[in-house]
């Protein structure tokens, strides 16, 4: 999701020069190609989860504990797809306060298929049912994210209970300070309203009217930081949600001393492959339109994810001496990571760059920092998404800037683009990348204490030794 | 009768089965086995994380021949399994006491 005029000056300029072409709108417009490209999107979303993380994480994990990878990632999409219609949808995207919304839409009430959502731009709307299942993707793939960090140890018990736990007190909040806001068309009404007001009550009145709906946005959304894929929401959330998973769950029985190699970086190869395609929907997709936005989110989506790719490949090969499989795809994945942020913010030599840096930290936290510290994330959730996306987050306030080859931060007031104020941007981000460490790291701890306490977090040492396909599931991935 | 146990390179089966083909060897068990000797094992390494793998896969064969074959058994064995490199593998010869061929009954070298 992209909020390109963080201030609420630029979001109310952006309704007065319109003001004057366009008539108060009655019936919001469905734009039909917008409509059909996010409809593409958030099916494109659901397939970087299912199959494409679920094959992604499986197959980095021992052949005993395929199948509970996998069918802890399909749980996630099926249970956060239920609760979404239930009320999440309602909590994310409905106003209330600055940190979390209503239950004015539970049930989707009031979503039907006359509803409209709006985009970034006044009178272009998209079906809310559309836009309902595309933020519903996201919900669904970020709890999944993070199953990888305390993989072959933990009950599905637990993950069944976690989830929806999660998702409801971190996940619905972030979103909602991060994307939920009034709205171009409700600011661009307001704003025509003021306009017309003929005597002083009517003024102040409708001044206050206005007042109401620019306060009507996200604590972070207010806050000004760029985040426009879900950087913070999806990565930075699910990367220290998950290293606390591991730090509480602890390490896998024989982690350091028993081979735990990959079983399939085949499987691998081919999640890794269905998440970059997935990925044009997460990020050409969160520009709501399909236009020249889009567009460039698209390229920076190809650019960032190749040269984070080669950059971890090559700095492996550099340092261990050989130029492995596994360190591409992950370097991939942690190139889509730090592009999340930038997709329409970065100019594509930007991109290049920032998959550059990205895929050389992520090798360095992923091996050195992360044996420093001696936890056992299993996947590396919060080396490649908790970094990758801390990179992407800060990466994106430099550069957005236009000397960089960035959009720059739109200002409506004067039209054109705002001057580049290095110092404000990274303040603006590091509120973004500061929340979400916070809310999600805490509040990630006491909810798996109290998962701990109801079903208990950890299967048996037995039944780690001889897998969790067998001693949760009674299946097998393989009978050959 | 003997039994000719062989631990070779995977990739030479296919010339060691036809080497003892020519000799007139006409059954062979092959099981796939790990194990170590001079070669040791090598280091695999995922993200950061090095495991010393030191038991390397190789194949079994397993071959029953008569007393007087034992050593056309052998000769055919070294040469077309052997390359040279460490690793290429040993061949133990065991004594065979008695020998069955369960569809028919029959007994010892008959049975071969």
């Amino acid at each position: 999701m992209t909020f390109k005029r963080p201030t609420s000056a630029g979001l109310a300029a952006l309704a007065v020069g319109l003001l004057a072409t366009t008539a108060a709108h009655a019936a919001p417009t469905i734009n039909k190609g917008d409509n059909a490209w996010v409809m593409t999107s958030a099916v494109l979303v659901l397939l970087m989860t299912i199959p494409g993380l679920a094959l992604f994480y499986g197959g980095l994990v021992r052949s005993k504990n395929m199948l509970s990878v996998l069918a802890q990632v399909f749980y996630t999409v099926c249970i956060v797809t239920i609760i979404w219609a239930v009320y999440g949808y309602s909590l994310a995207f409905t106003g209330g306060s600055e940190f979390i919304g209503g239950f004015s839409k539970a049930f989707m009430a009031t979503v039907t298929t006359d509803s409209a959502a709006g985009t970034f731009s006044v009178d272009a709307n998209i079906s809310e049912m559309v836009y309902f299942c595309f933020q519903l993707t996201f919900a669904a793939i970020t709890p999944a994210l993070f199953i990888g960090a305390f993989a072959e140890r933990t009950k599905f018990a637990a993950v069944a209970l976690f989830v929806p736990l999660w998702v409801t007190l971190i996940y619905f909040p972030m979103a909602h300070m991060v994307w939920y806001w009034a709205g171009p068309d409700a600011i661009s009404d307001a704003v025509k309203a003021l306009a017309a007001a003929a005597d002083g009550a009517a003024k102040t009145a409708a001044q206050a009217k206005l007042d109401e709906v620019m306060a009507d946005g996200g604590f972070i959304f207010k806050k000004g930081a760029l985040d426009f894929a879900g950087g913070t929401v999806v990565h930075i959330n699910a990367g220290i949600a998950g290293l606390v998973g591991a730090l509480i769950i602890g390490k896998r029985t024989g982690y350091g001393k028993e081979l735990m190699a990959p079983h399939s970086l085949t499987m691998t190869m081919i999640g890794a492959a269905l998440l970059w395609v997935g990925w044009f929907g997460f990020n050409a997709g969160s520009n709501l339109e399909a236009n020249g936005g889009a567009a460039l989110a698209m390229v920076n989506t190809f650019l960032a994810t190749a040269a984070a790719a080669l950059s971890w490949m090559f700095a492996e090969w550099i340092i261990k001496g050989h130029p492995s499989l596994l360190g591409a795809l992950s370097g991939a994945v942690a190139g889509l990571v730090a592009v999340t942020p930038a997709a329409g913010f970065a100019g594509p030599m930007g991109a290049i760059v920032l998959g550059l840096v990205v895929g050389v930290v992520c090798l360095f936290f992923c091996t050195v920092v992360k044996n420093a510290l001696g936890y056992d994330d299993s996947l590396d959730v919060f080396g490649v998404h908790g970094i990758g996306g801390i990179v992407g987050a800060l990466g994106t306030g430099i550069l957005v800037n236009p000397a960089l080859g960035g959009t720059g931060v739109m200002d409506y007031v004067t039209g054109k683009v705002a001057d580049y104020d290095f110092a404000a941007q990274m303040t603006s981000q590091l509120w973004g990348v500061g929340t979400t460490l916070l809310l999600s790291g805490i509040g990630s701890a006491i909810l798996f204490k109290i998962v701990d306490v109801i079903v208990g977090l950890r299967v048996s040492v037995d039944a780690e030794r001889e897998g969790l396909d067998i001693t949760d599931h009674t299946e097998r991935a393989y009978n050959m | 009768m003997k039994i000719v146990m062989a631990i070779i390179k995977p990739f030479k089966l296919e010339e060691v089965r036809d080497a003892l083909t020519a000799i007139g060897v006409h059954g062979l068990t092959v099981t796939e086995v790990k194990g170590y000797g001079r070669q040791k094992g090598h280091t695999e390494i995922y993200r950061g994380a090095e495991y010393a793998v030191s038991f390397l896969p190789k194949i079994k064969i397993e071959v029953a021949v008569a007393s007087t074959l034992v050593d056309k058994t052998i000769e055919a064995i070294t040469g077309a399994a052997k390359t040279g490199q460490i690793g290429d593998g040993k061949i133990f010869v065991i004594n065979l006491d008695h020998a069955v061929r369960i569809r028919t009954g029959e007994a010892d070298a008959a049975a071969l």
